[in-house]
């Protein structure tokens, strides 16, 4: 943990109109982390995703990845420097197949794979989340879980150095919800780190090695999962009950 | 590519497209089997290259006829004035309709949906226009061949064969392009926009330059046609080369074989020249033909929106080896 940070996140701000979506975030993420990142809806957390990954700029602030400033780059930039994402709406491409659907990632994402290289990539990765019997299958023809999963798909078979999770877990039932907490936790020992936004707050307390807490685009606390579920700001901005917390904490 | 050629979608595709150019040479009256093959292969290539914007990249594009008007311009003035080889001016053809595409690309790709449509509408009538004043050439009037070009070519008979064979290739060239896109990285790239371009582009397709290049090369082919075509025609005018229900009738063709397939193209071009055929000598119709292009297109996107080939594709999943 003692490499320089990933990525770095100085001061980033973003507003929508008179909203402001995100207020001087600054954190870093070492490699080899997974960090949660937790808040409210409407907190801005998947807006601070949207700035990493180039799909707008932010107003303020500078975004740094492995050393490099990328602030402001496009989306395909971004991911050919090796950040992949999954989207909270899932977004599969309907009328390809679950295959063609991960070849994407891999012949486009950091390493540019050729289409042969990328049907083995593919594959291997279909057969880590479980979908490696849907390969022929239109993506449109999958349900909610395995949507999730194919949009995790895509993103590993980027090979990216940072994987950006955008509620993988929500909507899934709990047996669903323990494998892909599973998954999340063997990337991670592939040496990929992970910023990972999620409201099944237990299973994210479960995984994070540290959790950032956003409210109303403010940055209200940072630390270990049991340090950020102790700290009152935390507990009365977002969890409410201070009773709720230590449940939370419990339902491991 | 091995892999690639192995594909029997692929000689399935250029079989079908070889017998229509072949047919001609079969038939008891050939020059007027050569008439009809010449309409269906034009349709056929212009109809497959359309397929590369509209079927592959998802981009629907109204003015394509200005790829064929323009690039049927420039060579016509290159044979006509400097009596440059039909060859050489078809290869002009091409170049000044890509250089076009690639310039419109980088200005109205950015565009989306409707807003791109209406755009392509946009410069097909502005290009008519501007062909109209622009006196080299030749203003409202056009052009016409002086005879004594075809002189060059063997005779005017010679010459018309001449524009057929370059006609036949290619459209063989145009359905093994766009069979070896829709089988690329690129192609994949592509048809990752079609279905969802903000998706895409976050798994590093690098959209802008992608959607480029996939309109240039659904430009430069019929920019090449289109001098094949006017040099069969012995004259061109504005009248003629920017029709804009053209390019609609192209994406009827398109629809009805089956938009995003190598084959639908093909067969959708064949099969609506067949249907105009027919219309054109029927009494009844004649004078509504278009008409019926339009309540076909209407009929096909409300119940078969995949067309011919991508329905027999979702209903029979084992053709799909052969169906590309």
């Amino acid at each position: 943990m003692s490499q320089a940070p990933i990525l770095q996140v100085q001061d980033v701000s973003k507003r929508f109109g008179g909203l402001q979506a995100l207020a001087h975030i600054t954190f870093d993420l070492p490699q080899g982390e997974i960090l949660g990142l937790i808040g409210p809806n409407g907190a801005g957390k998947t807006t601070l995703f949207n700035c990493i990954n180039g799909i707008y700029p932010p107003e303020e602030g500078r975004l740094v990845f492995q050393g490099q400033d990328i602030t402001g780059l496009k989306p395909y930039h971004i991911a050919r420097r090796g950040v992949a994402r999954t989207h909270q709406i899932v977004q599969p491409l309907e009328e390809l197949s679950v295959l063609e659907n991960v070849m994407v990632g891999s012949c486009f994402g950091h390493e540019q794979r050729s289409l042969g290289e990328s049907e083995g990539i593919a594959d291997e990765v279909l057969g880590f989340v479980g979908l490696v019997e849907r390969r022929e299958q239109p993506a449109a023809s999958l349900n909610v879980a395995q949507k999730k999963r194919l949009e995790l798909a895509r993103a590993l078979a980027a090979r990216p150095f940072l994987l950006l999770l955008d509620e993988v877990l929500a909507g899934l039932n709990p047996t669903e919800i323990a494998e892909m907490v599973e998954v999340v936790r063997q990337i991670r020992d592939r040496g990929v780190t992970i910023l990972i936004i999620e409201h099944v707050m237990h299973a994210l307390m479960n995984v994070s090695d540290r959790v950032i807490v956003l409210d109303y685009g403010e940055q209200i606390a940072e630390g270990t999962p049991g340090e950020v579920a102790n700290d009152p700001k935390v507990i009365e901005a977002y969890l409410g009950d201070p009773k709720l917390a230590e449940r939370l904490m419990g339902e491991e | 590519m091995k892999k690639q050629l192995r594909n029997p979608g692929l000689w399935l595709a250029l079989a079908i497209t070889a017998a229509f150019a072949l047919w001609p040479a079969l038939a008891s009256n050939r020059a007027y089997a050569r008439e009809t093959s010449f309409t269906i292969l034009k349709a056929v290539a212009f109809a497959a290259s359309l397929n590369i914007l509209l079927g592959f990249t998802g981009y629907v594009s109204f003015g394509h006829i200005v790829f064929l008007g323009l690039g049927g311009y420039v060579g016509f003035y290159l044979m006509d004035t400097f009596g440059l080889h039909l060859a050489l001016a078809a290869l002009a053809g091409g170049l000044s309709s890509a250089i076009l595409a690639f310039l419109l690309g980088k200005a109205i790709l950015r565009l989306r949906g409707a807003y791109f449509a209406l755009a392509t509408i946009g410069v097909n009538e502005a290009m008519r226009a501007f062909i109209k004043n622009f006196e080299p050439f030749g203003g409202p009037i056009g052009m016409t061949l002086n005879f004594g070009v075809y002189r060059a070519y063997g005779g005017p008979d010679q010459a018309l064969w001449m524009a057929y064979i370059g006609t036949a290739l290619l459209t063989i060239v145009v359905v093994l392009v766009s069979f070896l896109v829709k089988t690329s990285r690129f192609g994949l790239g592509l048809m990752a926009i079609r279905e969802n371009e903000d998706a895409a582009e976050v798994m590093g397709v690098v959209a802008p330059n992608a959607k480029t290049w996939a309109y240039v090369l659904s430009a430069v082919f019929p920019g090449i046609l289109g001098v094949l075509f006017f040099f069969k025609n012995g004259n061109i005018e504005p009248r003629d080369a920017f029709v804009l229900h053209q390019s609609i009738e192209g994406i009827v063709m398109v629809m009805l074989g089956g938009h995003g397939t190598v084959l639908g193209p093909i067969l959708g071009a064949a099969a609506y020249q067949r249907l105009r055929g027919l219309l054109l000598v029927s009494p009844l119709f004649k004078n509504i033909q278009l008409a019926v292009a339009g309540v076909l297109l209407l009929i096909i996107i409300l119940f078969i929106p995949a067309g011919a080939v991508g329905w027999l594709r979702t209903r029979f999943s084992r053709l799909r080896r052969v169906l590309v």
